[in-house]
């Protein structure tokens, strides 16, 4: 039984020249304990669809279609009072600016007791607090700075403080949205073992959502890669590494830099990602793919099997299984 | 530097803000065509007897003299101590000490500024929160239509309108004074009438001084609130879509708690300054809400004096004004430090 499954879940932005489709039939499921990555360039949806899964799609977005079920139960059917039990409670977010997240004029201790007294109102004020201070302290944070301001944090430490709200009350699902991105590189590394060493003790699921296809593939089992609002490939990480088939997976990692190599060219990918009010037709990338045929600028290819837990969405791929010659040095 | 030295220092500054308030009154009061002396005698006066009220009121002097003995008889410490006020000179209608008369109408000032804050606020930002929530709605629109209006009404008609519906036509409220003239007000403490009641424990004379207060700050406090409510829903409008309400929406955290403990409490701090802004424009309301609920306060004040060309009772109010309106300024300041932590004054 998975923990999270998603099915055919489509996501619109109306807007007064038309609907923005940002999310279109994404289906995937997430089992306890494993971790899922998002990869996409901004604009991608990534960040849609993971707002989704608790069901806090900015305004003015709306779930068109699809359902996404946790524990079996469809939380798009879900009355409000109902769903505010599995944010925070079941299913965690983790946002990209740990600058921006906290209540600026709230202590770091009155977010984590408001917390757990608000999801568990039989707790006492003296265990919430007591509660905060062990968590804080596994966050590395000395205990005694929960009576501290956010501004009196650095960037790191806030994301931290996110992180510790997050696991606070032991969720199933944790959905970190670009963690890192507004932290620089050396902080960037401890952030996610944190997390990945947090989300181990804790066993639970992680949905990592990143621009960086790196991070994804070194600490994920399973990777989506998303592009204007589709998903162009699925894999287990593994998997995608190896033998990427989609050729925008394979401009991804060949544009990552491989320390190893000392001749490496790095190569772009041409063009820019799409206008949404205006996709093209067919296939979302073929006005930037160097295997383009006619029929990807008419047809908009399905999600092909390719292997055990590999789908890709590409004509290269049809019933007769014709593979890409792969052009990465490894 | 520390929160005492801060206040201090602040208060030093209104010396200065106050002085140049104080010289502006009083060339502007003598440039004005009009003339005390001649104001003063309802009949034809002799040339002999306009010159010796002249003399008397020290008109005669140069304008430099005139303006040094004001100022000196400010800082007069013997007069303070012994009256309790300082020396603002006699009026120039009725002869009397223009700090007494200043000193026992502005309470009547007060109280009404104070009521009229109240409501304001109250009907202001719970208006606005309401409005900023269903953004969009034909609720937010009402809202802010109905904002607009009360921003334009002017004070006079509003208070004769009510004056009309709750005083002439349902006799429920009256429609002047601080309290019913049969009615004795309570001793005076702080010349607060409500709160002198309540101090000595007198219900009755408590909810008698309420209901003459009622329509006065219930007009203008309708008027001061339309600016309440356009500045609440713009500044909730933008908290609301700030990262940390969504987060604390993300944690689960009750709608309530989202409305008023993440974006109301951020959202405030701005309206918290409008506020001590808004009591300046408040006071200026207070002169014609005054006027048209016969209220026996420094505005009405003003407004008499004005007709007499009362240069000195004149100076005095204005002083008075200015000196509230820095005084509330300086509250506000303090305030913002303590709601805002990342302030350290």
């Amino acid at each position: 039984m998975p923990l999270l499954e998603v099915g055919s879940l489509t996501i619109d932005y109306p807007t007064s020249r038309g609907a923005i489709r940002a999310v279109e039939d994404i289906s995937f499921s997430l089992k306890k304990g494993e971790t899922l990555g998002l990869a996409g360039e901004s604009g991608s949806g990534k960040s849609t669809l993971g707002l989704s899964i608790i069901r806090l799609v900015p305004y003015p977005g709306v779930i068109v279609k699809g359902h996404i079920k946790i524990d079996e139960t469809d939380i798009l059917k879900l009355p409000e009072d109902e769903m505010r039990f599995i944010r925070g409670r079941k299913a965690a977010y983790i946002f990209q600016d740990p600058m921006t997240s906290l209540n600026p004029v709230k202590r770091i201790g009155a977010h984590f007791i408001e917390l757990i007294r608000t999801h568990e109102p039989n707790t006492g004020k003296e265990e919430a607090f007591e509660r905060t201070k062990t968590v804080v302290k596994n966050l590395g944070i000395l205990s005694e700075r929960i009576n501290d301001y956010p501004h009196q944090f650095s960037g790191g430490m806030r994301q931290r403080i996110m992180i510790g709200l997050a696991i606070a009350l032991n969720p199933d699902l944790v959905i970190a949205d670009e963690p890192t991105t507004a932290l620089d590189v050396i902080v960037q590394a401890k952030i996610l073992d944190l997390l990945e060493s947090l989300r181990k003790v804790y066993g639970m699921a992680l949905i990592l959502i990143s621009h960086d296809l790196s991070i994804i593939l070194e600490r994920c089992d399973k990777i989506i890669i998303m592009y204007a609002g589709h998903m162009l490939e699925y894999a287990t990480s593994i998997e995608m590494h190896r033998n990427p088939k989609h050729p925008y997976t394979q401009g991804l990692l060949q544009s990552i830099p491989n320390i190893e190599l000392s001749d490496q060219k790095l190569v772009a990918i041409p063009g820019s990602p799409p206008d949404m009010l205006n996709p093209p037709k067919g296939c979302r990338f073929w006005p930037r793919c160097s295997y383009a045929k006619k029929i990807c600028r008419v047809k908009e290819p399905p999600l092909i099997k390719v292997g055990r837990n590999h789908f890709v969405r590409c004509f290269l791929y049809g019933k007769k299984g014709v593979h890409v010659e792969r052009n990465r040095k490894s | 530097m520390g929160l005492r030295s801060y206040i201090i220092t602040r208060i030093l500054l209104t010396i200065p803000t106050l002085l140049l308030l104080l010289s502006m009154v009083f060339l502007i009061m003598r440039v004005l065509p009009g003339d005390p002396v001649a104001l003063h005698f309802e009949k034809k006066a002799t040339p002999e007897q306009m010159e010796s009220m002249r003399r008397a009121l020290g008109l005669d002097k140069p304008l430099w003299t005139q303006y040094i003995e004001y100022l000196g008889g400010l800082v007069d410490i013997g007069y303070i101590l012994e009256h309790g006020y300082p020396n603002l000179g006699k009026s120039m209608q009725t002869f009397e000490e223009v700090g007494g008369q200043i000193f026992s109408a502005f309470p009547a000032t007060l109280e009404l500024a104070f009521y009229s804050m109240i409501i304001a606020s109250v009907i202001g930002i719970l208006l606005g929160v309401i409005s900023s929530k269903s953004y969009n709605s034909i609720l937010d629109h009402l809202i802010r239509g109905v904002g607009t209006v009360t921003y334009a009404v002017p004070i006079f008609f509003l208070g004769i309108v009510f004056q009309l519906i709750f005083g002439v036509y349902l006799r429920w409220l009256p429609t002047g004074l601080r309290i019913n003239p049969v009615v004795d007000p309570p001793a005076t403490i702080t010349g607060l009438y409500t709160i002198d009641s309540l101090l000595q424990g007198n219900l009755f004379k408590f909810f008698e001084s309420l209901k003459a207060l009622l329509l006065p700050s219930l007009t203008l406090g309708i008027i001061l609130s339309g600016m309440f409510v356009r500045m609440t829903r713009t500044n909730m409008l933008e908290t609301l879509r700030l990262d940390f309400v969504t987060a604390a929406k993300a944690r689960g955290l009750k709608e309530s708690t989202v409305t008023y403990g993440y974006a109301l409490r951020n959202a405030f701090l701005p309206i918290l300054t409008m506020m001590g802004l808004q009591f300046a424009i408040l006071l200026g309301g207070a002169i014609l809400t005054e006027t048209t609920f016969s209220w026996p306060g420094l505005g009405r004040y003003i407004v008499d004096r004005i007709n007499f060309r009362d240069y000195t009772a004149i100076q005095g109010a204005v002083v008075v004004f200015g000196l509230f309106v820095t005084l509330v300024s300086l509250v506000v300041d303090i305030l913002y430090a303590y709601l805002d932590p990342r302030i350290r004054l």
